[in-house]
């Protein structure tokens, strides 16, 4: 078993005739994820690099019994995907465009969290299960199969952590980058829910950053909940307050969202906290005494 | 993006929200004209008031109230040009280039309205409090209790019962309620209208003859939103910015300007603030942030690299890059080109993995420049620290 994704995926690509789209569709297929069609509006009825396009999410779920979509839609007609996909009764949404306007996202997250779709992202790599299937933009050959799940606001680190794990023989159960956007329609909650369900999954790396206080609900729901054990790192421990470091929602504002008040959180529900972002992979390998 | 206290009010007055009468000026000759302007209609008191993107100008001489147009000239004259020092705008201070003269108003009580997104719930609030005129943080802080909160549902938006409960709350008088109902709710549309990701009026103020006035604003816009917004996108002053920063926002680089003095060039935000961590882990201090994103070019690394070197305070280079979309090898032969075109002579330590790592690390190799390579990030962190150290007593 895997979370979110896995060979029963059938996948679609909002947007899959631009440049982004097109690259990623073949990169999902080729690491075996099933790439059943793609959307382009004015585009239906053509056929790109073998798969089906077509004008709406709904003809091409009703034509394809696509089960997740993958957005590649550019910001300003992004929202207006999601809320397509979600329309359609799609039940697993990736939105990996960056840049969406955060009020169109509060608009959305409302019909969201009243829909049965579960909506990954903004601006996020998307969701791999190494050796099964990834929806999203992460290079597949860096991952491992195996059985540590990782939940990131961040794609590059998330990357590194990988790398970190993979370098030591340790794979992965499931990675979940779950955006930098100030509203995300997966929060760390949700994805820690989802591995510390999941059978395969035997520890968590959790990686958050500065913004927000998602870090320390999860840091609750962990302390009353989960019971393998949790390797945590927070970037932005040396970033200014009020200055928005690259990701919408990376900004210390108010006093609220500071690293420190994240891994004193983290720390006091038994995670194991690294200071260090190198110190992840060998922090798990000790914890997991491998 | 911020923009200054008079275009925010500009904002709020054409959403029907009371603001003082007033004008902006960049030269003393239109303060005077300004002032006089205002003395002549019968106004009692006029304000001098510096205009920059920060807040407390207050406490660092940067608003003066006065009674006479001679005493205007002189405030004004000693506000223009000023180099104003607040908590806000770090020890250098910002340079006054704009004032707003403004009417002065007979203040009885100070209140606090403002409107933000809230991540939590992910709605916008509307929050008010009666401890306007005060740094509403430290409020929130210590007496949570006294800041009233009203959340906004985006199906429907704010509704005018919600402004009337905030009214009632902030303790105003039933003569009142009508035209603060009428302000918020105005405040609410300037919001939505604007894209904003925050709007603080404070302090928002009753007079002693019972009017109500916004008497300062602070407006914030999403970055993201602003592509429809050409209007508000002219409100834009760079002159308030870093001109580093001013200089990336054109390559489409995300840099943000510290104080420290090993630059940083990264691929991805959150692997550029653990980069930054993890130099000061090492013992350094960054100089920047910066996120070069995931389709960087050949010509882009270049930009970046040049306004790296731009900051005076950089000892030492540290290019960290986990190669995904970014290919390494690419990066690798845009590095090895910025450093041939711009005769780079600091240091410059990398830490390169992922897609085509190897041929990335054999144009490092084969190029002949003094390249050192960490094999991993603590590694390149820890070379990266010494070679600063190195520059800097080489300097000495």
């Amino acid at each position: 078993m895997s979370v979110l994704v896995g060979k029963g995926t059938r996948l679609i690509v909002q947007g899959i005739t631009g440049r982004e789209g097109s690259f990623h569709a073949r990169g999902c297929a080729d690491y075996g994820t099933k790439v059943v069609g793609g959307v382009t509006p004015g585009k239906g009825g053509i056929t790109f690099e073998g798969w089906p396009v077509f004008n709406t999410v709904e003809e091409a779920v009703h034509e394809t019994g696509a089960n997740a979509t993958v957005i590649f839609v550019p910001p300003p007609a992004a929202a207006d995907g999601i809320l397509e996909a979600v329309a359609a009764g799609i039940p697993l949404i990736v939105c990996i465009t960056e840049g969406i306007p955060v009020l169109d996202m509060v608009r959305v997250w409302e019909v969201v969290k009243n829909s049965k779709s579960r909506l990954i992202g903004p601006n996020c790599p998307g969701v791999i299960s190494p050796g099964k299937a990834k929806i999203g933009i992460m290079p597949g050959l860096i991952h491992k199969e195996g059985s540590v799940g990782i939940v990131s606001r961040s794609g590059t680190l998330t990357y590194e952590a990988v790398y970190q794990l993979s370098e030591r023989g340790i794979g992965q159960s499931t990675a979940i980058g779950i955006g930098g956007d100030p509203i995300v329609g997966t929060t760390h909650v949700d994805a820690l829910k989802l591995l510390n369900e999941d059978p395969d999954t035997e520890a968590i790396v959790m990686i958050g950053e500065i913004g927000g206080t998602n870090e320390e609900a999860a840091a609750e729901y962990i302390r009353e909940h989960v019971k393998k054990p949790v390797v945590g790192f927070i970037a932005g421990q040396t970033a200014p307050p009020g200055r928005r470091m690259g990701h919408a929602g990376a900004i210390i504002s108010g006093g609220e969202g500071t690293a420190q008040s994240k891994m004193d959180a983290m720390r006091a529900a038994g995670i194991h906290v690294v200071v260090s972002p190198s110190e992840i992979g060998e922090t798990m390998q000790r914890v997991m005494g491998k | 993006m911020k923009i200054h206290e008079y275009q925010g009010k500009e904002i709020l007055r054409n959403f029907g929200v009371a603001v003082p009468e007033g004008e902006m000026a960049t030269t003393l000759e239109q303060a005077y004209t300004a002032a006089d302007q205002l003395f002549s209609s019968g106004h009692k008191a006029v304000v001098v008031k510096a205009q920059i993107h920060a807040g407390g100008r207050g406490k660092g001489g940067g608003v003066k109230v006065v009674k006479t147009l001679e005493d205007a000239a002189a405030a004004s004259k000693a506000i223009l040009g000023m180099q104003l020092v607040t908590h806000q705008t770090g020890p250098h201070g910002q340079r006054v280039r704009r004032l707003l003269i403004e009417a002065g108003s007979q203040i009885d009580r100070e209140l606090y309205l403002g409107l933000v997104l809230d991540r939590a719930s992910a709605r916008v609030v509307f929050m008010a409090s009666q401890a306007g005129g005060m740094e509403i943080e430290d409020v929130a802080h210590e007496t949570p209790e006294k800041i009233f909160k009203e959340y906004v549902d985006p199906a429907i938006g704010f509704q005018p019962y919600q402004a009337r409960k905030l009214a009632f709350k902030l303790g105003l008088q039933p003569s009142q309620i009508g035209e603060a109902t009428k302000c918020m709710m105005g405040m609410y549309r300037a919001f939505m209208d604007s894209d904003c990701s925050l709007m603080e009026i404070n302090p928002f103020i009753t007079t002693q003859d019972k009017k109500l006035l916004a008497l300062d604003c602070k407006m914030t816009f999403d970055d993201n939103a602003m592509f429809r917004h050409k209007l508000l996108r002219e409100l834009r002053d760079i002159t308030e910015e870093d001109p580093l920063e001013v200089e990336a926002s054109k390559y489409a680089l995300n840099y943000i300007k510290l104080e420290g003095s090993i630059a940083c060039m990264v691929n991805g935000a959150g692997l550029a603030m653990a980069t930054m961590d993890i130099i000061k882990y090492a013992g350094g201090s960054p100089a920047n942030f910066l996120d070069v994103g995931g389709g960087a070019s050949q010509e882009q690394i270049e930009n970046a690299f040049g306004i790296l070197l731009s900051d005076p305070n950089v000892k030492a280079i540290f290019i960290n890059i986990f190669g995904g979309i970014l290919r390494v090898d690419v990066l690798a032969q845009g590095v090895v080109n910025a450093a041939r075109n711009l005769n780079v002579t600091l240091p410059i330590v990398l830490r390169l993995e992922g897609t085509n790592v190897e041929e990335g690390r054999k144009i490092i190799a084969d190029s002949g420049l003094n390249f050192q390579v960490g094999s991993t990030m603590k590694e390149a962190a820890d070379l990266v620290v010494a070679a600063a150290k190195s520059t800097l007593r080489r300097e000495d």
